[in-house]
């Protein structure tokens, strides 16, 4: 469309200058794209290529492979026990932390923005954890509040109330550890779906809800179902988009709350977690672990499209 | 941005007074609102529970901490923990804490750059392949990084970049990311003000930082931030690249001592404590800016 409109642009002027204009946007346009795209190329496309390129040879502790070994690395990985499993930890994961985060977020949102006075203070305070990293976070909740000892603060908690110390992460049966890595990345990201939601509280038309009390609609639970949902329907799609995307991609605080100095343990193993075990640990099996990266690639980008599709679709109707 | 803010603040103030001119009387009401204010402080301490750990296992000694019985605040303030964890040869504290802020500073500055002159190109610079290029680039965004680690550390190591300053960067810096949030800001960017700029003989070059950049800095400010945050917080690729403990940053360095060796425990805390305290005072200082960026980063199309 842009390229039209060019082209219309090009045929009143001189032969001369229509020349010389075009090929100025051209070169100005690489000018300012070039440098970027041809370091997205460099760093995304060529080893995304060359990543394809190693899943088909066996490719231990090296980048230049000779031995060809077709599709066996595809059909390894589908067929190891442990990776399947790792997509079921990834789903049972997804299942926890995306309705926890959603509830949580859009709550402190509607709280914080019906508060009379220090708003400003409150939604600072929650969205705070949004400046930590996810190694300290790890950190505090693995040797401070979750540490199994007597001295942890949950278990300090629980012991004013009469009951037994919990051994939290290395517990699993009941699988506790799963209370620990959800709390994690609920404190920390949602603040930042609370800001989201915030911005997409203060979209909505004031009207509207003077609209509804005038026809007899009580302020609450019918004006939350009826208006505020309704109104935050493409704020829901993009955070539920997030979290899921954000989801698949965990890594660091299963690392840093589960692995100790003897490894990792056989549970809780996210797909990443495992492609870095896979690709980095001792075997550096890289073909093995380029099959599984493509392996993850494709399974994500069909999610997002699927999702897109789904709720793009649905937004075409209203 | 500060248009939107007080425009809000106004009509809550607004909408604040109609509800109180009509409905205090109504106890269901007040009731509804009092718990709403207890519910939201209850919350508020939780989530300063964290930060109030990372002080009160920073600033005690190990007795302390370890203690049968919980003290909620050491009664002598430890403050030699401080010279203590830049003076233990196992943790390479200051190194670390210079290898994040090389980082953090360098991808954010050149991160912005790139992006920000892609976006500005993409945005108003006709050209016939525009929409192609724009959906190669909008095409990575499907391919998060996390799961691209794998190709992108052959590809380092092929480059003998492992452990290398130059290895953490330069593969962050293209963020297709930021490149999008730039372009669908600078398709809204008033273009009466570049006309005049045209008119008076400015091409894209000179318009661009003369004209867009003096009058995009919020922008720049809240992308800027939020990427300084990422890179702050790093921790995948820094783990996969740093292999040398002269090539940790903060994040790395932390790791190590949380999950395999043994280090007393109110070291790793004010370590930890250490490094989030420029966030923190990023967060205070720059909070409308980091708001902003969130705000843009969440909008879907």
């Amino acid at each position: 469309m842009r390229a039209t409109k060019a082209a219309a642009g090009t045929g009143t002027g001189g032969l001369l200058a229509r020349l010389r204009g075009r090929q100025n946007r051209n070169l100005w346009f690489w000018a300012f794209v070039g440098p970027f795209a041809i370091g997205l190329a460099l760093f995304t496309y060529v080893p995304l290529a060359w990543s394809v390129y190693l899943s088909f040879f066996d490719a231990h502790n090296t980048v230049t492979p000779t031995d060809f070994v077709g599709l066996d690395n595809y059909t390894a990985m589908l067929g190891d026990d442990a990776f399947v499993s790792s997509l079921g930890t990834f789903l049972l994961f997804t299942a926890f932390i995306v309705p926890a985060t959603y509830v949580l977020s859009l709550g402190l949102a509607l709280m914080v923005n019906r508060l009379r006075f220090a708003q400003a203070f409150f939604r600072s305070v929650f969205f705070l954890p949004t400046a930590c990293s996810y190694v300290v976070a790890a950190l505090v909740w693995k040797l401070s509040i979750f540490n199994g000892v007597r001295f942890g603060l949950a278990n300090t908690v629980l012991g004013w109330f009469g009951a037994d110390q919990t051994a939290w992460l290395s517990t699993t049966d009941p699988p506790w550890y799963w209370l620990v890595i959800v709390t994690v990345r609920l404190w920390l990201q949602a603040g930042f779906f609370m800001i989201l939601f915030l911005a997409g509280l203060q979209r909505i038309p004031p009207r509207l809800y003077e609209a509804a009390a005038v026809d007899g609609a009580r302020p609450g639970w019918q004006t939350l179902r009826y208006i505020t949902l309704p109104q935050l329907r493409a704020t829901s799609v993009a955070v539920v988009l997030l979290l899921v995307i954000n989801a698949f991609q965990a890594f660091d605080e299963f690392y840093n709350l589960m692995s100790d100095a003897r490894g990792y343990p056989p549970y809780a193993r996210p797909p990443l977690v495992y492609l870095y075990y896979t690709a980095l640990g001792q075997e550096q099996n890289l073909g093995l672990g380029s099959a599984g990266a493509v392996i993850l690639a494709l399974i994500i980008a069909v999610a997002t499209v699927v999702q897109a599709r789904w709720f793009g679709l649905g937004r075409k109707e209203d | 941005m500060a248009i939107r803010r007080t425009e809000t603040t106004s009509r809550s103030t607004e909408t604040g007074r109609v509800r109180r001119a009509r409905a205090p009387r109504d106890p269901r009401v007040r009731a509804g609102r009092a718990l709403r204010v207890v519910t939201v402080t209850v919350l508020a301490v939780l989530f300063l529970i964290p930060f109030y750990l990372l002080v009160r296992n920073g600033l005690a000694t190990e007795q302390d901490i370890t203690a049968p019985d919980w003290t909620f605040f050491p009664r002598d303030l430890q403050w030699s923990n401080l010279t203590e964890v830049f003076g233990d040869p196992n943790l390479p504290m200051a190194r670390a804490l210079l290898n994040s802020t090389l980082i953090a500073v360098s991808t954010t500055v050149g991160t912005v750059l790139l992006a920000s002159l892609a976006g500005y190109g993409l945005a108003r610079i006709p050209y016939r392949h525009a929409n192609l290029v724009f959906y190669a680039i909008l095409g990575t965004l499907m391919v998060p990084a996390a799961v691209t680690f794998v190709p992108s550390f052959v590809l380092v190591s092929s480059l003998g970049w492992i452990s290398t300053l130059r290895g953490l960067i330069v593969p962050t810096l293209f963020s297709a990311f930021a490149c999008f949030m730039f372009r669908q800001y600078f398709l809204g960017f008033p273009r009466e003000l570049e006309d005049a700029a045209r008119v008076d003989g400015l091409g894209y070059w000179r318009t661009y930082w003369r004209i867009v950049v003096p009058n995009s800095r919020p922008v720049f400010a809240a992308i800027g931030t939020i990427v300084f945050i990422g890179a702050w917080n790093a921790f995948l690729w820094p783990l996969v690249i740093g292999q040398d403990r002269e090539s940790w940053t903060v994040q790395v360095a932390l790791s190590t001592f949380t999950t395999a060796q043994n280090l007393n425990l109110h070291e790793l805390f004010i370590a930890a404590a250490i490094s989030i305290a420029p966030l923190v005072v990023v967060f205070v200082l720059l909070q409308r800016y980091i708001v902003a960026g969130v705000e843009r980063s969440g909008i879907d199309d």
